[in-house]
């Protein structure tokens, strides 16, 4: 048994956050019905590609999004689409879409259409800028959504242009802001019988609270001061990020236990010296300019392994600067099954990584791998009761669009 | 009768520190779950409610505007009660306080936890175990219990020790050398705490999952978020693109992760300098042609964006430092607003880089009633951001200001723990009720 296989959500997402949100519920064993227009989910198209090659089979970012899920192509601008849609309605406990505003409404296939089909699930609306405001159809991206509603802006060096996540980082944020909401609206619905129109913005789950936006709002309602962009090394005893023998490690704020990091160097004599421990004199620049010299010099002369497991014996903070290969060789997250196997009917068998965190009962599984393009849309519909002759019809408007 | 929140009912016990459970937490406040926050007058976290419980002015001064940042820059009587990144995210919970490394103090928690649904910490792994909260301890308290654990590299293996803020996990999991500038050493980033709110949002989720579970088989159970693992969802992209074809990739500095030109950051017309933090850039990001087309005729069509290099992406792809210059040399003489109205009306996205302060002036935001208002311990009101969502039938309500250390003492130890006066008594002469730290605490 998982936590959610007694839950049945019609996912009308695409591209990253939906889908990523869903995927949650999918992990946990809801049955998630991936509705994808003809042509499929635009996640298709978008890479990292098995062996470079554009094929909407072979997105590792689709694999990735849409494990657990089952995908049903309908063409929402035909009737037997949306008849289709309305009986996947009936069957289920929460409904999501991220299309632009108004746009499920044109299709006739909007708030109203579902809670005409059924009055006990929500709908979870996600949007760039919500469904209301003076942005409602402006469009939104990593960049942009990182930039406009995130922390960018104090992000990179002072003299220089902001500097934005990985990847497409943001839109992930956004989507795991997005999944305690589908189970909100779940939970709501249960308790009170009804369902309910919920409007996400994806720039509000930035503004709201994604990176401390929330923290440098305020504090500059407190006091003015706004937040200066600037590369975070060199700032204490130690701050920030230092070149090592083979890399790089990451000290922010290990400064503020002097005692483990003297522990650390090994209280090396250099260190000794009383301006280090004073609380005044150790922030002075030419106090923390010699003392990050002398750490240079003991970090250069170490791997970022050595630093770190020196580090680690001291309880001081500190991270190394992995590279892929180093995190997928790395025998800590080996040994503790973080990486699991899925078999895909084109890609083969992929390594990826597995829950996203473990629980003791009713917890993650992979179930199956993310759907072929419409693999399932006759099963689902049959499961739906939808008759022989409707079925053929949605089939045929899938495939001819 | 009003519909019922989708938490109202469950109450959570907050043992966190620093962000990642706080946020959690916070959503969970959000969505009518009752928060308590047992706190220790006599030990301060660090990085929860502050540096330090009372900061000397040297060290506000030498802080982020996040951490020093206190109402008029003074930090005042009660500095625990106004740090900027504690207040941001102690709206809707309650604070009692106690000492938890005394035999009562756990008794009183061991009560608290009797009458409570989920215990939700963050602490590095060892903390709990050393006052001797484990979930054993717990399930003997209460048999239904969720107890939520966020340790930075999990309960096992060797790096359960590690210490570890979200910026050193994100860098073992591969994203501070793929991040920032690609023509810059990777020392030049600034740290990040993207994954703090990853597994916060989720931490919220995985707790609402556990007590669907609950209801329908009346289990409770221990939930172990290892925060470097759940962030790796955000590395997706680099993570497949090295399983599938043993490609490491690198920093792209703020270019388009899918490969569309052009995709950056662009100086507008500024009121000041990048040191007095008044400078404005413009995020563009073109992901088609026919989006490309768009904003040549917003540029007026200029002869240089004529240029049949740039008509297709390959070609942008090809030359975009030029492009670049280019787009830079127009945005320079705008405003950041006006590229952002002028782009979007043509289907490009663009907006201003906001710096924070700058949100309180946006248009959108105030049509959508997103900032809220909201009182601190010294009677003054503040903006504060507002949720992460909107439900009509059960809207997420900020029913209690950041929360004052030791404001509901009165209400946990009497309404929620029916705590007798004589024990009352002999808590309070043993220091556990205080709304103050102890002048011991620096």
């Amino acid at each position: 048994m998982q936590a959610l296989d007694n839950v049945t959500v019609l996912d009308l997402t695409h591209h990253v956050a939906g889908p990523y949100a869903t995927r949650l519920m999918a992990d946990f064993g809801a049955d998630v019905i991936k509705v994808e227009r003809p042509g499929g989910d635009v996640a298709r198209r978008l890479g990292p590609f098995q062996g470079d090659e554009p094929h909407i089979e072979k997105s590792g970012l689709f694999l990735s999004l849409n494990n657990n899920k089952r995908s049903v192509v309908l063409d929402l601008r035909t009737a037997p689409g949306r008849e289709a849609l309305a009986a996947l309605a009936r069957k289920a406990d929460l409904v999501v879409e991220n299309f632009s505003p108004g746009t499920l409404d044109r299709l006739g296939v909007g708030w109203e259409f579902f809670q005409e089909h059924n009055a006990r699930a929500s709908l979870v609306s996600v949007s760039n800028f919500g469904s209301t405001g003076p942005y409602r159809d402006y469009r939104l991206t990593e960049l942009v959504l990182y930039g406009f509603a995130g922390e960018m802006y104090s992000m990179g060096m002072t003299d220089r242009e902001p500097t934005k996540m990985a990847g497409t980082a943001a839109l992930f944020e956004s989507g795991a802001a997005v999944a305690p909401a589908l189970m909100a609206a779940l939970m709501a619905s249960a308790r009170n019988g009804k369902g309910q129109h919920v409007d996400v913005s994806l720039a509000e789950t930035h503004f709201g609270g994604v990176d401390r936006r929330h923290a440098t709002a305020i504090a500059y309602q407190f006091s003015g001061r706004k937040t200066l962009r600037a590369a975070g090394a060199g700032g204490g005893m130690p701050q920030g990020i230092y070149p090592c023998a083979d890399g790089y490690v990451d000290f922010t704020n290990a400064g503020l236990r002097p005692d483990r990091v003297d522990d650390m160097l090994g209280s090396p004599e250099w260190a000794q010296d009383p301006r280090y421990t004073d609380p005044q004199l150790r922030l002075q620049p030419d106090v923390l300019e010699e003392w990050n010299a002398n750490f240079l010099m003991w970090c250069l002369e170490r791997t970022k392994r050595e630093v770190w497991t020196e580090a680690r014996r001291a309880k001081v903070m500190c991270g190394p600067l992995f590279t892929m290969q180093d995190l997928f060789k790395d025998e800590h997250f080996r040994g503790r099954g973080f990486w699991t196997k899925v078999g895909h009917p084109v890609m083969g068998e992929i390594e990826i990584p597995g829950r996203p965190f473990i629980m003791q009962e009713g917890g993650w599984a992979l179930r199956r791998p993310a759907p072929l393009l419409g693999q399932h849309t006759e099963e689902v519909l049959r499961e739906a009761g939808l008759s022989t002759e409707t079925i053929a019809a949605v089939l045929a408007a899938g495939v001819a669009r | 009768m009003s519909p019922v929140k989708p938490l109202e009912g469950i109450r959570v016990v907050d043992l966190c520190v620093v962000w990642a459970g706080p946020f959690a937490t916070m959503l969970m406040g959000d969505l009518g779950a009752e928060i308590i926050k047992p706190e220790n007058p006599f030990v301060f976290q660090p990085m929860t409610r502050g540096a330090m419980a009372r900061p000397p002015e040297f060290v506000l001064r030498a802080a982020t505007a996040w951490g020093g940042g206190y109402p008029g820059n003074v930090p005042g009587d009660h500095p625990w009660n106004y740090n900027p990144t504690f207040v941001s995210l102690y709206r809707n919970k309650k604070s009692f306080t106690v000492d938890l490394r005394r035999p009562e103090g756990m008794d009183i928690l061991r009560r608290l936890v009797a009458v409570s649904d989920v215990v939700y910490e963050n602490n590095a792994t060892g903390t709990m175990e050393k006052l001797g909260i484990t979930y054993e301890w717990l399930k003997e308290a209460n048999p239904g219990i969720i107890y939520v654990r966020v340790p930075a590299y999990g309960n096992t293996g060797p790096y359960r020790t590690a210490r570890a803020l979200g910026v050193h996990l994100e860098a073992v999991m591969g994203h501070s050398l793929l991040r920032g500038y690609d023509d810059a050493d990777a020392s030049m980033n600034t740290a990040i705490f993207s994954g703090d709110y990853l597994a916060g949002a989720q931490g919220a989720f995985a707790v609402m999952t556990a007590l669907w579970h609950r209801q329908r088989t009346g289990h409770g159970q221990l939930i172990e978020i290892g925060q470097a693992e759940n962030a790796s969802a955000m590395f997706t992209q680099a993570i497949m693109d090295y399983t599938l074809n043993g490609r490491v990739q690198e920093a792209i500095g703020n270019r388009d992760a899918f490969g569309n030109f052009p995709c950056g950051v662009y100086p507008a017309k500024s009121p000041g300098t990048s040191a007095s933090m008044e400078d404005h850039w413009v995020a563009i990001h073109v992901e088609s042609d026919e989006q490309w087309q768009a904003m040549v005729r917003v540029l007026g069509s200029p002869a240089w964006a004529l240029d049949p290099r740039f008509a297709t992406n390959g070609g942008r792809a090809a030359h975009f430092r030029e492009l670049d210059a280019h787009i830079a040399a127009w945005t320079a003489e705008r405003e950041d607003y006006d590229v952002m109205h002028a782009l979007q009306q043509a289907g490009v996205a663009a907006a201003p880089v906001l710096e924070a302060s700058r949100m309180f002036d946006d248009p959108h935001l105030r049509s959508r009633g997103f900032l809220r208002s909201q009182r601190v311990e010294n009677g003054n009101s503040y903006e504060f951001v507002g949720p992460l969502w909107k439900f009509p039938d059960t809207p997420v309500e900020f029913y209690q200001g950041p929360v004052a250390f030791g404001e509901h003492n009165d209400y946990v130890y009497r309404e929620v723990l029916k705590v007798g006066d004589d024990e009352l008594s002999a808590l309070r002469a043993g220091g556990h009720i205080a709304t103050e730290f102890d002048p011991s605490v620096p």
